[in-house]
């Protein structure tokens, strides 16, 4: 196989190599994604299924998908296809790395709409168009669903109107793409080299706003950033044991995506970028710095800042809403109520913005990679088919708006459950296949600390069962009341979502089973040659 | 605030920002990391122009 070509070196100090772990560590999750399902799910209680999660699930894994992604490089191989059939010599292995393309590919078409409204709703702070007052959520909520086209389907599509969001989704694409057909990836990535620790700077400063707010309302004293605290971190138990609380399957099921989704684990992601890594490159350091750094960012800024800030204004109220409430709805309130607001504002919606382009380019990756490897196209042509696909599903998502059930349905079957159902057969993969003692001597090539044995056992025996317990747990009490099952069966935006998934998934297979056969004649080549 | 939350509270950011303080100071006391060492966000796949 040929020697992967030997990467550019970047950095030219060690504070360059901190910046861009905070770069990576940053993202919308740390500052959506996670407050919104800590608020959701039993307060300080998720926590412990998150750290576990983190412990037993996401550093692990993190370690043993580098590894695996460098071992493939290394042997010319940088899709999930081609880097599964490198660990695994079995004729199934390369299918089974059709989750390392829909996972990507599919969040990246939802994914991109959410980047839009961050953009859009820095340019709304900016112009003063989200002043809609400091004590009543109803013009956010009204703003938002009339933005996203929350009521009715085909909203944002209707003729005659040039609707907001799909404009400024129209220009995030665009920039998307033309930085990746051009290969400007790296300008970009040299520019958010600064503004993602910018990010987390701005952050810094919103979290000692927070902090300082006291009593906003003297007539509602009960309205303190102290309770704001709680809310977020004390173990709710109003309505049941500290222990029962602990035995709700979906939140298990969901601090171990939430886990996965921030570190970008299981993401099949992180395995492509690590195959163009150089052998005796570092893995264990990187790994967890990079692990580190993201954490960092999701418990102690994010943490802080969204729900807590919420409750000051709003009250337990203002908590709900999942995500995008918590996002779109509650934080630019929080700013109109904020001294110098809507500098911060237009500030942070547009460091959030630069946060999720560079997620999002990076999740073009590995299609692009298996579509050149695989079929031998050129990248301008791998782009160009995947613009295609990409665009598809995400005008699906931007038509069926209708209480964002697309894109919800999108999210949980392949953001969560997809997610999910890529790190089992990885760490099977690290554990079973590769082996203990090949995968942990993979890690520690090059590395600059030693990963503690344990992890290896850790992978190779505690993961699985982990990870196949949650499901058992999840999929029992799916049985008993399955809301994503139900709406399947009841709505049918539900049931297209799915087999719109059903759709993407067959035509990444078929492209896998091609590279196979291409792979193959490759193989028979080269074996007649030097026999 | 409880006194069950100011213990979640506390053990969780005193964590994270323990790890991350300790990475910080590896990464700062290792010898050629600005080389050896790599995140996803510096690596660019070869077929990108420069």
């Amino acid at each position: 196989m040929a020697e992967p070509k030997r990467l550019r070196e970047h950095w030219g100090t060690r504070l360059g190599v901190i910046l861009a772990v905070m770069g990576s560590a940053v993202g919308l999750g740390n500052f959506l994604r996670f407050p919104g399902l800590a608020a959701k799910y039993e307060g300080g209680a998720f926590m412990i299924p998150y750290f576990i999660a983190l412990l037993l699930l996401g550093l692990p894994l993190a370690w043993a998908e580098w590894a695996m992604g460098r071992y493939g490089g290394t042997r010319g191989y940088n899709s999930t296809p081609g880097i599964y059939r490198a660990i695994w010599k079995n004729k199934a292995s390369p299918y089974f790395g059709v989750l390392g393309m829909i996972v990507p590919v599919v969040i990246y078409m939802y994914y991109v709409f959410i980047e839009a409204w961050c953009l859009a709703y820095a340019f709304f702070i900016a112009t003063g168009k989200l002043d809609l007052g400091k004590t009543d959520k109803k013009p956010y909520e009204d703003f938002f669903s009339n933005f996203v086209g929350l009521s009715q389907d085909g909203f944002l599509l209707e003729t005659g109107r040039l609707n907001t969001a799909v404009m400024f989704l129209i220009g995030c694409f665009a920039l998307n793409f033309l930085l990746i057909y051009r290969g400007l990836r790296k300008g970009i990535e040299w520019f958010c080299r600064w503004a993602m620790p910018a990010l987390i700077l701005c952050a810094f400063i919103v979290l000692a706003r927070v902090l300082t707010l006291g009593t906003p309302d003297p007539a509602k004293p009960e309205l303190n950033v102290l309770n704001g605290l709680g809310f977020m971190w004390n173990p709710r138990t109003e309505t049941q044991g500290f222990v029962e609380s602990l035995l709700n399957g979906q939140m298990w099921l969901e601090a171990t995506s939430q886990i996965f989704f921030s570190l970008s684990v299981g993401f099949g992601v992180i395995i492509t970028y690590a195959s163009y890594l150089k052998k005796d490159d570092d893995i264990a350091l990187s790994a967890l710095t990079s692990c580190a750094g993201n954490e960092f960012c999701e418990v102690s800024l994010g943490g802080m800042i969204t729900i807590p800030a919420a409750f000051v204004f709003l009250g337990a109220a203002g908590t709900v809403g999942g995500t995008f409430g918590l996002g779109f709805m509650t934080l630019p309130m929080v700013f109109a109520n904020m001294p110098l607001g809507q500098f911060v504002g237009t500030v942070f919606f547009s460091l959030l913005f630069l946060a999720a382009v560079t997620s999002s380019l990076s999740m073009l990756q590995p299609a692009i990679a298996l579509l050149e490897e695989g079929l031998g196209l050129d990248r301008k042509s791998s782009v160009a088919m995947l613009g295609f696909v990409t665009l598809i599903g995400s005008l699906f998502i931007v038509y069926f708006s209708k209480d964002l059930l697309a894109l919800d349905t999108f999210d949980f079957w392949v953001g969560t459950f997809g997610i999910f159902l890529l790190a089992t057969f990885q760490v099977l993969l690290f554990g079973w296949v590769l082996g203990r003692q090949a995968g942990m001597d993979e890690i520690d090539r090059g590395a600059e600390i030693r990963v503690p044995r344990i992890v290896g056992f850790v992978i190779k025996y505690v993961s699985p069962v982990y990870l196949i317990g949650i499901f058992i747990f999840w999929f029992r009490q799916q049985i008993k009341d399955g809301a994503y099952f139900r709406a399947i069966a009841e709505q049918a935006t539900a049931r297209y979502s799915v087999i719109f998934i059903g759709i993407v998934l067959l035509f990444f297979l078929l492209l896998i089973h091609q590279s196979v056969k291409r792979w193959d004649r490759k193989d028979k080549a080269q074996t007649e040659v030097s026999p | 605030m409880t006194t069950g939350g100011w213990i979640v509270m506390l053990l969780s950011v005193g964590f994270v920002t323990g790890l991350f303080g300790w990475c910080i100071g590896k990464v700062l006391a290792t010898p050629g990391a600005e080389t050896h060492m790599h995140t996803q966000s510096d690596i660019v796949p070869p077929d990108q122009e420069a």
